[in-house]
């Protein structure tokens, strides 16, 4: 029976649903003792003394850590994070680039306000709080720069000293002859465009287990981690022993969303006081410290400028854009050159000048978080079409449409390189059939006419639509070792862990399905560096992709082996010998063949005996390394209602139609649509960190920042076109991002149509009650002389 | 997000509870929902010294008729005041009130008397039971004693409740003949604390004028406030739509709210006036009989 393709139950949901995950706080273990960590109240300061023997003389604390108690143990060491781009990219666009380190605990000075300063170790969470508000920090306070342009000015306030200026990364990238471009156009707007400061809220926070292990001398780690490896990797240099004695482990995760793909201090500290102490410790981040000492998303300013005919055919598109990074640029161009990479989006534009400039300012670290730079692109690219729609007085829909590249143009060079150096060209998909079939499933007719007819007063109507392209599936590799047991079990072992993808189902369908075997009988093995030794981590839409076509390529191999193995001890050739649900039988006579698991008990050592061409027992071990992404792509519509007397604005329908190659179940893949506009509802909706001038977080807490819920969730459909990628064996594309990535800027787009039909103007996020009343106020402020000459 | 230590004590009886209170002193805190206090404690907002656990207090979950009006048992639930048929039938207001507070896991545990004795100018129930002249009935080491809800809200998070005085009974008068009440919440999203908010409860005449008015307002203050301006407006006109209007810009004249990341105070204005006008509207409409009831 077929099961790719199949909207199969989740492998994991019974044990997530009643309870039985295991999230690292759950990890068990006797005797763990607890830190707590005391964090900079300042945004940017000089430490002075840091005075411990208070808290250390505190019932129940075993030790007290700063930086200098740590010495050499707190580095600086090089940003585990921070990896410059593939040289090919860097060979086109030449980037000027700092390389940034990471402390355990603040050193000379603090950056920001949640940085370590020091750790208190406790015989429980409450004893190591309580102890961690005695310890005393000197502080002599500095200026603080929190805006991104002024980081960026000559005079500002300096995170880094040494650096001399405030400038993280730099490049441009070209397409074209620009300036002949806006020379020829029509008509040129100019529009500024600002996606605010989140953060992702994933509902468990960071945690970290460490248990030293005293046979090899290694550790343990637990970590709520997207990528093991990468921690494993960090530990290595900081920890100063074999990769292959630190084994880290992501259990269950309870969301990541790209705030855990990081590698944190907390990450690093905890096991280095572990083996200091000989002790296992444990740390479990509180909602409080998530907000300020996990990394934020967004926050990027743009200035955008498009040259366009008459017609509203686009010619040219400038843009110069400031990434606010916070404190320190922990993922070098990840975010900054993916906003580059995808501001083209679905839309033909023969000339460009893009030009990034990533600043630090004394706020929390902002890196990759679901779309990385990509809601940032997206929401760039409408909003300047939206401003350009207007100023043709043009409909915003249409204006899209003609500008939207069509199935005859693919494959499509958009003439810049994506971020591994290789030609940005869109593989496959029809993009302007998302557009109109996005629209046509809103049924505007039935929507609109309660407005037309007058049945709504004070309500005002406005429809949206934003599309995208996400290069998907990106490298370096994946492997997947996979191991047929004499019971007829199957185990995949995979190096990415799972936060809500549904590897356990997903991949398991894959194998099954490859394999011919039962899909109850395959089990999913991830996140563990003891049981694969490398993996790139569950990031940047990739698992499905690379994760996915390696256990392709590891049940094709396995299949052979299978299949020459029954061959063997069945006494007929290969090929008259079938695999299915788990059994091998001879084609044509279908009572002669046995159970896999018995198959792999016969070529078994000790067991049955060794096949020589087979090798010792029924297993294989490969991978898959994509020739580059493969690009996804889809259209997000709404239709809103804004009420004018306060403001709030209700989405009456959100329609998704979208492409993502293959699916391997349709069930998972709606699931992470859905999961991917409730995050992008909040951005657009409610989200946005308010920093004050002393770079303290207003807003740093569940009562104060709003996050979607599910009473605030609109209806949502979701459509699936299947273009298969000729990128991979499996024809298929990630979807994790995809689902938030146009959401702000769809939003904003019908909300701003809404507001146009009495003359105001909004094209900032998140829509509060509060903008919209004043957008409306400004509109109306303007139009009362005129009314007054009347 | 670790509250600071505390000694807990669960008693069985409100004299229980008053002598406990009054043996701990001021730093002790009555623990009935949590809803609000918990939250405090684990940013350390509040660091009580002595936690006085009254939920196992028998008998003190009702909510019944009075001769046509409610009394309510200081551990009544949110969510069982949402299930009681009595609100569901003749109190439509106390159903969007506790509708719109917090979310259904909140409400499983969160108390009626506790969203009011928290004092917190942002709680809903407050204006609902300001608007319906509800009476709190207050025990303390010398005995009861009866606090009208106008005089119950002292300051921004102060009531007229001593620190040793616990709420042990919540008194709703019984509506008149032709009224009806309703409550309205402007929230940034579902379950958060509104950023204005009207409660309207009205009498009309035979001729269907007003006979009586009574609007109260959630977070237009550092109390929960009475309209009294607006309410002096209605009193013997019939209810148009200019009146609508002018209560609301009345309502509007009165206050001063405060700022927030939630909004500014002219904007907050703005919405309570607005809360006025479509609580108002609706309260008539379920005066007369008409389908908002």
């Amino acid at each position: 029976m077929p099961v790719f393709g199949v909207p199969v139950k989740r492998v994991e949901d019974r044990r997530l649903l009643v309870g039985d995950g295991e999230y690292v706080d759950d990890v068990r273990q006797a005797g763990a003792l607890h830190v707590a960590v005391v964090r900079s109240v300042y945004a940017h300061a000089r430490i002075g003394e840091v005075r411990t023997a208070a808290a250390a003389a505190m019932p129940g604390v075993v030790a007290v850590e700063t930086a200098r108690s740590l010495g050499p143990l707190n580095g600086p060491f090089p940003h585990p994070t921070w990896f410059p781009p593939a040289k090919a990219l860097q060979d086109i666009i030449h980037p000027k680039l700092r390389p940034e380190v990471i402390r355990l605990l603040a050193d000379d000075k603090v950056r920001y306000v949640g940085e370590p300063v020091a750790i208190v170790v406790a015989t429980d969470p409450y004893l190591a709080d309580d102890a961690a508000r005695a310890v005393e920090v000197d502080y002599e306070t500095l200026p603080v720069v929190v805006d991104p342009e002024r980081a960026a000015e000559p005079g500002s306030p300096l995170l880094n000293d040494d650096w001399g200026d405030n400038l993280a990364a730099h490049f441009v990238v070209d397409k074209g002859d620009v300036e002949a471009a806006f020379e020829r156009a029509d008509r040129i707007v100019r529009q500024r465009i600002h996606l605010p400061r989140s953060t992702p809220t994933p509902i468990e926070n960071r945690g970290v287990v460490a248990v030293p292990d005293r046979r090899s001398g290694g550790v343990t780690v637990w970590s709520a981690s997207q990528q093991p490896h990468w921690l494993r990797d960090g530990l290595e240099r900081v920890l100063g022993i074999p990769g292959d004695l630190i084994r880290v482990v992501a259990p269950d995760v309870g969301g990541g969303f790209g705030i855990k793909s990081m590698v944190y201090p907390e990450e690093l500290i905890v096991p280095t006081v572990a083996l200091r102490l000989d002790r296992t410790i444990r740390w479990t981040d509180t909602r409080s410290e998530n907000f300020v000492a996990a990394t934020h998303a967004r926050d990027q300013i743009h200035d955008l400028e498009i040259a366009l005919r008459a017609d509203g055919t686009i010619l040219g598109l400038r843009d110069r854009y400031f990434v606010d990074a916070g404190a320190s640029n922990v993922e070098c161009l990840v975010c900054p050159y993916n906003t580059a990479a995808h501001l083209p989006g679905a839309y033909r534009i023969p000339a460009m000048r893009l030009e990034c400039l990533t600043v630090l300012t004394n706020k929390t670290p902002n890196a990759a978080a679901r779309g990385a730079g990509r809601p940032e692109a997206v929401f760039a690219m409408e909003g300047i079409l939206d401003a350009a729609a207007d100023a043709l007085e043009l409909d915003r829909v249409e204006l899209r449409r003609r500008n939207t590249l069509r199935a005859d143009e693919m494959p499509y060079d958009q003439g810049i390189p994506y971020r591994d150096g290789v030609p940005e060209i869109l593989d496959g998909g029809d993009y302007t059939a998302c557009l109109d079939d996005a629209i046509a499933a809103l049924d505007l007719g039935a929507l609109r006419r309660p407005y037309e007819e007058g049945a709504r007063p004070g309500r005002l109507f406005g429809v949206g639509a934003a599309s995208y392209i996400e290069g998907t599936g990106v490298g370096p590799y994946e492997s997947a070792l996979i191991r047929i047991q004499p019971s007829g079990r199957v185990i995949v072992t995979v190096g990415p862990p799972s936060q809500g993808q549904s590897h356990e189902t997903t991949f398991a369908q894959i194998c099954a399905e490859e394999l011919g075997v039962r899909l109850e009988d395959v089990r999913i093995v991830q996140g563990d560096t003891l049981a694969l030794p490398w993996g790139g981590g569950t990031i940047a839409s990739r698992t499905a992709v690379v994760v996915g076509n390696a256990i392709a390529a590891a049940s094709r191999g396995l299949r052979e082996k299978v299949l020459r193995a029954a061959a063997d001890l069945l006494e007929v050739a290969p090929g008259d010998v079938r695999i299915e649900d788990g059994r091998v039988s001879v084609v044509g006579s279908p009572s002669v063949g046995m159970p896999l698991g018995q198959l792999a008990a016969r070529v078994a050592p000790g067991i049955g005996r060794l096949n020589e061409a087979i090798g010792p027992g029924l297993d294989e071990y490969d991978g898959f390394q994509p020739p580059t992404v493969t690009y996804a792509n889809g259209v997000h519509a709404c239709a809103v209602e804004v009420d004018v007397e306060t403001g709030s604005v209700e989405i009456l329908k959100y329609v998704v139609v979208h492409d993502c190659g293959r699916l391997i179940n349709p069930m998972v893949v709606e699931g992470q649509i859905m999961g991917g506009v409730t995050q992008g509802l909040g951005m657009a909706l409610f989200e946005e960190l308010v920093y004050d001038d002393d770079g303290q977080l207003l807003n740093g807490s569940l009562m104060d920042y709003g996050i979607p819920r599910a009473t605030d969730m609109p209806p949502i459909e979701v459509h699936h076109r299947e273009t298969p990628s000729d990128r991979n064996p499996l024809g298929i594309k990630g979807v994790g991002e995809a689902g938030a990535i146009p959401v702000p800027a769809a939003v904003i787009s019908a909300v701003g149509a809404a507001l146009r039909t009495v003359g105001a103007e909004l094209r900032t996020v998140p829509v509060t009650p509060a903008r919209v009343l004043d957008a409306l106020d400004a509109a109306s402020a303007r139009t009362q002389p005129v009314e007054a000459r009347a | 997000m670790y509250p600071s230590a505390f000694e807990y004590l669960a008693v069985r009886s409100f004299d229980e509870a008053i002598e406990a209170l009054g043996r701990f002193g001021a730093g002790a805190k009555v623990l009935a929902g949590g809803a609000s206090l918990i939250p405090l404690m684990k940013l350390r907002l509040a660091e009580p010294s002595h936690l006085v656990d009254i939920n196992r207090i028998p008998d003190a979950s009702y909510v019944r008729d009075a001769d046509g009006g409610l009394v309510l048992g200081p551990l009544l639930r949110e969510a069982d005041l949402e299930a009681s048929p009595l609100v569901r039938e003749r109190f439509p207001i106390l159903l969007d009130t506790t509708r719109v507070i917090a979310d259904p896991i909140v409400r499983n545990m969160g108390t009626v008397v506790g969203n009011l004795a928290h004092g917190d100018p942002a709680n809903d129930h407050p204006a609902a039971m300001l608007a319906l002249g509800a009476e709190l009935i207050l025990a303390g080491p010398t005995g009861r004693r009866s606090v009208a809800v106008d005089d119950f809200f002292v300051g921004l998070f102060e009531t007229a409740l001593a620190a040793d005085e616990v709420v042990v009974e919540l008194r709703i008068p019984a509506p008149s003949r032709r009224s009806g009440g309703a409550y309205v919440k402007f929230e940034r999203q579902v379950g958060d604390f509104g950023m204005a908010g009207a409660a309207v409860v009205v009498s009309l005449d035979e001729a269907s004028c007003v006979a009586e008015a009574r609007i109260a307002l959630t977070n237009a203050g550092p109390t929960p406030i009475r309209a009294t301006a607006a309410e002096a407006l209605l009193a013997g006109r019939s209810v148009d739509d200019d009146l609508v209007r002018a209560t609301g810009e009345a309502a509007r004249q009165d206050i001063e709210p405060w700022a927030d990341l939630r909004g500014g105070s002219e904007f907050k204005r703005r919405l309570a006036g607005v809360a006025v006008e479509r609580a108002l509207r609706t309260a008539v409409a379920r005066a007369r009989g008409g389908s908002d009831g």
